[in-house]
């Protein structure tokens, strides 16, 4: 069938399943990308008045605490140390400026694969080499195998500041507290790669909320979409995947096992979400030695955020960006506050890169 | 390559014996033109109008070498295009080498050839130049400095002001290339790619618009910052909006495919052999033939229109899907997203 | 946060493969598929190969997306 016929149809019914339930539906998206995603195909503006599409704490770079983001600054003011990091994390600020100004130093280097960060130290025996561990499930299996690579070469130099975070428990948090008006989730196609479809199913057990799994080209968004509306007007609460490509119920085991043998789950710190029980990796004892927070003898603790800052509420979906008084006046993409505007993945930089502003 | 390459020394540009052996040796020959020759302080030109276009570009693109081009080939077209768009056909340039102590011969020699060849291809003459060497350290082995002069062409008036709603954007070909191909090349972003940069001088293109059609508005060609930088400076000059379709820009899939692996937005990749136009709707058609029937305008394509501004002007995108968004100017630099 | 591409992998020693995505060529690791195989078609997130992909569910995304090209190519015109 003709993309344009199975477009329509998607919007079909949305249209029919929000006139049935005659009340606003609203759906979470906890991903970064499918959060650019869905703005940069523009498919909020295809969709009905009854739909709320909310953006959730799916961006690792934005839920990273402040803590987390000042104890990297630290780090990268040693001359002994070279930080290795994610283009994602240069630019967001910490008390004292982001990595990006103290790239002129030269001891920040941008690296696209945790391997390239190991080979750092392997070039670098003078030097010890921190890489910056951001990510959700989708990235921290590449962490994993590398520490376990370091482990066994037994790379001294070379270490993690670990911010990995799971989903699920971000998931519940939300509607256990912080945001219960979300009717179903849109859910992660890359993280369910990792962590399977089937990971999900203990939201719609618990809660009650439809779970769709979706990839990030806009027709899968939108097919997400519509299943889900279809489920909302049937009373129905399932698991589904229709990113048939990629995601199967188990998900890639190799991968969680590794994770599972590098890794515990603590609680940990989210920014504007605060303390969620089991929801971020520390690394394991036996790989202390290349554990950055133990090596340097740094705290986890949570930082203050700047004032008058609003990421959490955003985070949670209790705001638009546009709600925010900083939006677009003293928080822009040129000269950020919070990390929602300074992450390319950000909900406000989203909302300012590709909405209307005022 | 030699074992020991003969390197340039801070002496080549002490303006003694080695700079006078340099110019006449290496550079003068490969720009063989009377006018060079004299070597005098300044060019004496006389120009057949004294309406003519003036402007001056730096080069400081690492790396030097890229798949379709190096520095040099880009320090001709740059310039020559600067000159092409603004409704002027271009015939001189300076030549200013800012060159690093310790820089291998060699690679000087390629990059000579190379603005060598752009120039005979743009039919362009190098009239004047200027060759410094600085130490070690104080520049990414070569800066180049172009200026250049171009013959107004007559009955063209081009400016912001001149745009009217309904106007139509015309885009010569396909975006990203450029961006794309240094960002494959640069060191740390290791992959090869059948990528290359779309480095070309479009004055043959441009002045062959000019002369046919009449009621070309504006023409800019869209280096740093892409397509998007252009049409926001665009609203942003002229008070209007701009709505274009996703679906009529013309992307290579593997620019596409490495734009997607990296997190880049082709919209703000750098475009060094392409020319946005905005026409009036009745000169259209005509500029949209025109260009597919020459080599330098095969993909051109009707992207989108002028429309009045809502409450700002913006520039707004109908996207494969048929939604809406906003298009802003780029923040300044691309960086690599993962996660 | 999972930017992710399809890719095919066309050399394969140990877990170090050489994958191509429309012409670009990267280097990935297999570590964690370790059923890869050359010839296969993988997703590639920050240098590792993640997840197989379904060759015939993929090309149902790919051949709509050419089927939208090829209807657009008859008018060039914005519609919006």
């Amino acid at each position: 069938m003709l993309m344009l016929d199975r477009i329509a149809q998607a919007q079909d019914t949305i249209a029919a399943a929000c006139r049935k339930l005659g009340r606003q539906i609203t759906i979470m998206e906890v991903c970064g990308t499918h959060t650019v995603s869905i703005f940069r195909s523009g498919i909020r503006s295809t969709l009905p008045d009854g739909l709320k599409l909310l953006s959730g704490p799916g961006c690792p770079v934005c839920v990273t605490d402040q803590g987390y983001i000042d104890a990297v600054l630290q780090l990268a003011d040693r001359p002994d140390c070279l930080i290795a990091t994610y283009g994602d994390m240069i630019r967001v600020p910490g008390h004292n400026g982001s990595l990006e100004t103290r790239a002129s130093k030269g001891n920040v280097r941008v690296v696209l694969s945790s391997e390239d960060a190991l080979q750092l130290a392997r070039d670098n025996p003078s030097q010890t080499v921190v890489f910056i561990a951001v990510g959700f499930e989708t990235t921290t299996p590449a962490t994993a195998v590398v520490v376990k690579e370091a482990a066994r070469e037994g790379i001294g130099n070379f270490c993690i500041l670990s911010g990995h975070k799971l989903v699920i428990p971000a998931m519940r948090a939300l509607l256990s507290g912080m945001n219960d008006r979300i009717d179903a989730f849109l859910c992660p196609g890359h993280v369910s790669a990792i962590i399977g479809s089937g990971a999900f199913a203990e939201i719609v057990a618990d809660y009650g909320r439809p779970c769709v799994v979706a990839g990030f080209e806009p027709l899968q968004i939108l097919e997400a979409l519509a299943e889900i509306c279809r489920q909302l007007a049937a009373g129905k609460a399932e698991v589904k995947s229709i990113y048939r490509a990629v995601v199967t119920e188990k998900g890639n085991t190799a991968a969680q096992r590794v994770i599972a043998e590098c890794f515990d789950a603590v609680d940990g710190y989210w920014r504007g979400l605060g303390k969620i029980a089991q929801s971020t990796l520390a690394l394991k004892a036996e790989y202390s030695q290349f554990d950055a927070f133990k090596r340097f003898g740094l705290a986890d603790v949570p930082g203050k955020d700047t004032s008058g800052c609003r990421c959490g509420e955003v985070l949670c979906g209790l705001i638009e960006p546009i709600q925010c008084p900083l939006f677009g006046r003293q928080c822009t993409t040129q000269k950020p506050v919070g990390p929602c505007m300074v992450s390319s993945e950000g909900t406000c930089a989203a909302w300012y890169k590709y909405g209307r502003r005022s | 390559m030699a074992a020991n390459p003969e390197r340039i020394l801070l002496a080549h540009g002490g303006g003694g014996q080695l700079t006078n052996q340099l110019i006449r040796e290496r550079i003068v020959p490969k720009f063989r033109n009377e006018t060079l020759a004299e070597l005098t302080d300044a060019a004496r030109l006389t120009l057949s109008s004294p309406a003519i276009c003036f402007t001056t570009d730096s080069y400081v693109v690492k790396p030097l070498f890229f798949k379709g081009g190096d520095i040099g080939k880009l320090a001709v077209c740059g310039t020559v295009n600067d000159l092409a768009v603004s409704g002027s056909k271009p015939m001189v340039l300076s030549l200013a080498l800012i060159i690093e102590e310790g820089f291998e011969i060699e690679l000087l020699e390629q990059i000579l050839q190379s603005i060598s060849v752009a120039a005979r291809e743009n039919e362009v003459t190098i009239v004047t130049g200027d060759t410094k060497t600085v130490e070690r350290g104080s520049a990414d082995g070569l800066f180049i400095n172009t200026s250049g002069i171009g013959i107004r062409l007559p009955n063209v008036e081009l400016g912001f002001g001149k745009i009217e709603v309904g106007d139509q954007v015309l885009l010569s070909g396909s975006i990203g290339d450029h961006g794309m191909t240094i960002v494959s090349q640069r060191e740390g972003i290791n992959f090869e790619s059948p990528l290359t940069s779309d480095c070309a001088g479009l004055a043959e293109l441009t002045c062959a618009l000019f002369e046919k059609v009449p009621g070309i508005r504006f023409m800019r060609d869209p280096t740093r910052g892409g397509l998007a930088a252009t049409l926001n400076e665009v609203v942003e000059a002229s008070r209007l909006g701009i709505e274009i379709g996703e679906r009529a820009i013309p992307v290579r899939p593997a620019v596409q495919a490495a734009a997607d692996m990296l997190g880049f937005d082709v919209l703000n990749a750098a475009n060094e052999g392409k020319f946005v136009a905005i026409v009036s709707p009745q000169a259209a058609p005509e500029c949209l033939r025109l260009c597919r029937a020459h080599r330098l305008g095969r993909e051109a394509s009707i992207i989108g229109g002028i429309v009045p501004a809502r409450d700002v002007p913006l520039v707004e995108l109908v996207t494969k899907i048929g939604g809406r968004r906003i298009v802003q100017m780029p923040y300044g630099r691309e960086l690599p997203r993962i996660c | 946060m999972c930017l992710a591409i399809p890719a095919r992998i066309i050399e394969l020693e140990e877990d170090r493969a050489v994958v191509d995505a429309m012409g670009n060529r990267w280097k990935a690791k297999t570590t964690l598929l370790p059923d890869a195989k050359l010839g296969d078609l993988v997703l590639v997130h920050a240098g590792f190969a993640i997840s197989r992909v379904d060759e015939e569910e993929a090309k149902k995304t790919w051949e709509l997306f050419a089927e939208i090209e090829n209807f657009e190519k008859t008018r060039n015109k914005v519609s919006g």
